[in-house]
């Protein structure tokens, strides 16, 4: 489980997050909506202790993130980021293989290589396992970094917009994969654009809205017309399509 | 194996280099020459793996393969140093003083403000045009600052810096030979212990501390390290700008690899076999004695400029 209490992130100086308590249960999945520039992947940035709070905490099964050791936080927390440029020229065998080094620091061993395979098998991406990243298009690459979150196996994995750049094959693949991840146990936290997505397959959504948590609950508390409206300043429908929820703007 | 085959050959070379440095031109005995020859062999191996390994490590920390310590200014922030500690220590006399002290002096005042100026810098980072700007903008910083203190220096005490201002091969120090190899070889050992964890920093900072790595104090250790790879150097040659970067695309053309465990053992071999092959060529065949300092920096320039061309095409 993790808690923020009265979190304030500033950026550059600028305050991004005001104030920001909330609780996201373990095993679930839990979505992140919003309009952009709300401050949803400052958020999660802050819970993947990739930035430093100017107050507040957050806390990891109640122990205050900044107090347990990065070796031991990286077997507990993983966090897929936005624009994963890398450096070195790199397969994407290796890339997924650096996943595993909280495990293994770097000495790969025929289980940690096992997971890399399995992972790569669950992205779809055993024809391009062997091929460099910079040969590879945008959402392959999205994919690439996501199973290198995968083979990191942690109980918490953070994911800022792992649809970006993924055709709809993919995309539902991904999600899927959240939502197997999520039912074994693991909590889940997603950045998410579609709002239609985030109905079908999250058990809790977050709605934030200028550095602030605008609402949160189940989905069908949250995606609904007069909620959704209110938190894009815009006229939304939401429809009822086969018993799923389905947000239209038109 | 490709790596071993590699490291096989480059050790064949770097061995044919050394033995055409000790032994062409040379009379007498074996004993003779390892007495007159060895001690500058060992300085400009030396000098080699300092340069070689303080590239490739910034490299890495800054994620590019265009920036190098010198060219951010750790050379000429190293000789502001010097002249600073010449400067306040005239009054006890600093030709009394040990070398080994007034090394240590300099290589810890040029710890400390490395780590000042450019561990804020680097942790900022990102923008790889900022850095350069201001790499140059500090580069001339530092080298007006030492020349406004040289000039105000005793003239007397200015001969004992005017010798470390320009990079030579020819005449060095002896008594800082075994030192500098000492330190050279204490922190090399530590930082090919860590090359999995360069591996890992060489994904960027957020990537790093996602998996486990305390990015932000390693970064100042590997910082430290790598101002003294570059004290040891420039004291022991003077500033050299453009080689670290003819050293670092070579190894990485010839490694093919993004591990740091061929990396730096391989920089450390190429950047060895160049120096002492273009020593013995200039010095031994050609009979020159100061032009290596000028072709090394000539080439590496031409580097530099091929490299950010290249990089603008993209």
């Amino acid at each position: 489980m993790i808690e923020t209490r009265a979190l304030c992130v500033h950026l550059a100086g600028k305050p991004v997050l005001h104030d920001v308590s909330l609780t996201l249960p373990a095993g679930r999945l839990t979505a992140l909506v919003g309009p952009n520039g709300a401050g949803k992947s400052t958020l999660l940035t802050a819970l993947g202790r990739l930035i430093p709070v100017e107050s507040g905490e957050v806390l990891l099964n109640g122990t205050a993130l900044d107090s347990i050791p990065s070796r031991r936080l990286a077997l507990q927390l993983s966090i897929l980021r936005q624009e994963g440029a890398v450096g070195p020229r790199l397969t994407v065998r290796d890339l997924v293989g650096f996943g595993r080094y909280p495990h293994c620091h770097g000495r790969l061993t025929q289980a940690d290589r096992d997971e890399v395979t399995k992972a790569i098998a669950r992205l779809d991406l055993d024809a391009f396992a062997d091929r460099y990243l910079d040969t590879l298009s945008g959402g392959q690459k999205q994919r690439a970094q996501i199973a290198m979150v995968l083979a990191q196996k942690t109980d918490v994995i953070l994911l800022d917009e792992p649809l970006n750049n993924l055709d709809l094959a993919h995309a539902r693949r991904v999600m899927r994969l959240a939502r197997e991840e999520a039912d074994t146990g693991r909590t889940v936290v997603v950045v998410l654009h579609d709002l239609t997505v985030a109905a079908a397959y999250a058990d809790h959504v977050v709605a934030m809205k200028a550095g602030r948590v605008a609402a949160t609950g189940a989905p069908d508390q949250v995606i609904t017309a007069p909620v959704l409206s209110q938190l894009f300043d815009t006229g939304v429908t939401v429809a009822d399509v086969d018993g799923r929820r389905v947000v239209l703007t038109l | 194996m490709r790596a071993a085959s590699l490291f096989s050959l480059s050790v064949l070379a770097l061995g044919l280099a050394c033995y055409a440095f000790l032994s062409i031109g040379a009379r007498g005995g074996w004993d003779l020459v390892l007495m007159f020859r060895g001690a500058r062999l060992v300085a400009l191996i030396t000098v080699a793996a300092a340069v070689a390994l303080s590239t490739m490590v910034f490299q890495t920390l800054t994620a590019n393969r265009i920036l190098t310590p010198a060219i951010m200014g750790f050379d000429a922030l190293f000789l502001l140093g010097q002249s600073v500690l010449v400067f306040t220590l005239s009054g006890v006399g600093l030709a009394m003083l040990d070398p080994f002290v007034i090394f240590g002096l300099e290589a810890g005042v040029m710890l400390v403000a490395a780590l000042a100026l450019f561990g804020t810098l680097l942790r900022r980072g990102g923008d790889i045009s900022r850095m350069v700007l201001t790499g140059i903008v500090f580069g001339i910083l530092f080298r007006s600052l030492t020349q406004l203190l040289n000039r105000m220096i005793d003239p007397s005490e200015f001969s004992m810096i005017q010798t470390a201002s320009f990079a030579q091969f020819t005449t060095i120090p002896a008594e800082l030979t075994w030192l500098s190899a000492g330190v050279t070889l204490a922190v090399s050992a530590w930082l090919m212990a860590q090359h999995r964890r360069l591996d890992v920093m060489a994904l960027g900072r957020e990537t790093a501390i996602g998996l486990g790595i305390d990015h932000d104090r390693l970064t100042r250790h590997m910082l430290a390290a790598v101002a003294l790879l570059v004290s040891v150097s420039t004291a022991l040659v003077g500033p050299i700008v453009f080689f670290g970067l003819l050293v670092s695309a070579l190894a990485h053309q010839l490694a093919g690899s993004w591990r740091h465990a061929v990396l730096l053992p391989l920089s450390v071999l190429v950047a060895a076999t160049v120096l002492v092959a273009s020593q013995t060529l200039f010095e031994r065949v050609l009979d020159l004695q100061t032009s290596v300092a000028v072709v090394i920096e000539g080439l590496g320039g031409l580097v530099f400029l091929a490299m950010i061309l290249r990089r603008r095409k993209r």
